[in-house]
């Protein structure tokens, strides 16, 4: 990309502020949608747990993102894998965002939202539609997992499958442990895992 | 592409001033999006971008004129300077400008493009875009009262 240099005088022509770039964003997202073309909408979620990226297609939320992760890199990884028309456009996030605020301030043990399952396949997919099964406030060790989608030896396949869960604490992979009682790894940090836990066990 | 967003908002206000700039620039965005799954990997975002607000600037003028009706009492002139204090004369020196000086000032200094590239969305050859520039920022150096004397621009 060249750049010219502006001549001062038109330094002089009136700046575009946040607000009126915010505000004809807004209206853009809005008829992308309504014209379907926005593919991927997104946005960011204060929690306990830092600030979430939340990602929906129209079919439902695909991607739930950890700060510790780049929210940058997971949204180009979505433009990359889903679909470059990504836009910041919070409406289309608003149930998630409402069920997940829920869910931290202990008022909602169970999700009730469409997901998109498509960044997960084969055996992964598997172990995450088995996660919602693990009750609010449980635990299950990746050895009960594999037993149960039956694989009782694909243990450390189950933990992988864990790790890449592209919709964490809605997909409650925070409720899978060790056998030994050790919390294991966990997309959002340990420290985000233990949290839930003990969320979940106050 | 979000990115762009600003850069393309002063083009487009450069080229049709501030009332219409917001309906072309919804409308570039738009078929951005549209097309973007198509656009190369190793294209330049910011000039196919200014590529489609020049052709949105015609439809918006277009449809302007097309919904233009006489009317008996001419309206009132806004007042040279907006009430929140911004300057303006500039940007009315801009929009006295014909539009082909308008449209190479906003794609070479504001959108940073090259002489070839604004011609190649223009119309017309390169020096005849580079003349439409200088030309048009020497008409603004003597229209717009705040300008400062000539500095050798020379770009």
């Amino acid at each position: 990309m060249t750049t010219n240099h502006e001549p001062d005088l038109l330094q002089g022509l009136p700046a575009v502020t946040e607000a009126e770039l915010a505000v004809l964003h807004d209206r853009l997202a809005a008829r992308a949608d309504t014209d379907g073309v926005l593919d991927v909408a997104y946005r960011t979620l204060d929690t306990p747990v830092g600030s979430l990226l939340l990602a929906a297609t129209e079919t439902g939320l695909v991607r739930v993102a950890y700060p510790i992760e780049g929210h940058d890199q997971v949204l180009q990884a979505l433009a990359a894998r889903v679909s470059p028309r990504i836009l910041n456009a919070p409406r289309r996030l608003d149930p998630a965002a409402r069920e997940i605020d829920e869910y931290f301030a202990g008022q909602r043990h169970v999700f009730d939202l469409p997901l998109d399952y498509r960044l997960a396949t084969g055996f992964r997919r598997k172990v995450l539609g088995h996660l919602p099964g693990i009750g609010y406030g449980t635990t299950a060790s990746y050895a009960t997992v594999a037993a149960a989608v039956g694989s009782p030896r694909a243990f450390r396949a189950v933990g992988t499958a864990c790790a890449t869960n592209p919709l964490p604490v809605v997909l409650p992979c925070h409720r899978v442990i060790k056998s030994g009682g050790d919390l294991g790894n966990y997309r959002g940090g340990p420290a985000a895992k233990q949290l839930l836990l003990n969320l979940e066990a106050a | 592409m979000a990115e762009h967003g600003a850069t393309v908002l002063r083009v487009c206000r450069a080229v049709l001033g501030p009332a219409d700039a917001d309906d072309a620039w919804s409308e570039t965005f738009l078929a951005a999006l549209k097309a973007y799954p198509r656009l190369p990997a190793d294209a330049n975002v910011e000039a196919w971008l200014v590529t489609i607000a020049h052709r949105k600037a015609i439809d918006v003028t277009r449809a302007a004129a097309r919904r233009a009706v006489p009317v008996a009492d001419v309206p009132e002139p806004p007042p040279a300077g907006q009430a929140d204090g911004r300057d303006t004369e500039l940007a009315d020196a801009l929009a006295a400008l014909p539009r082909r000086q308008r449209e190479a000032i906003a794609y070479h200094y504001l959108a940073g493009l090259p002489y070839q590239d604004v011609a190649a969305i223009t119309g017309g050859s390169t020096d005849a875009a580079r003349r439409a520039a200088a030309d048009g920022i020497a008409r603004l150096r003597k229209t717009y009262p705040g300008a400062a004397l000539p500095d050798g621009e020379n770009s």
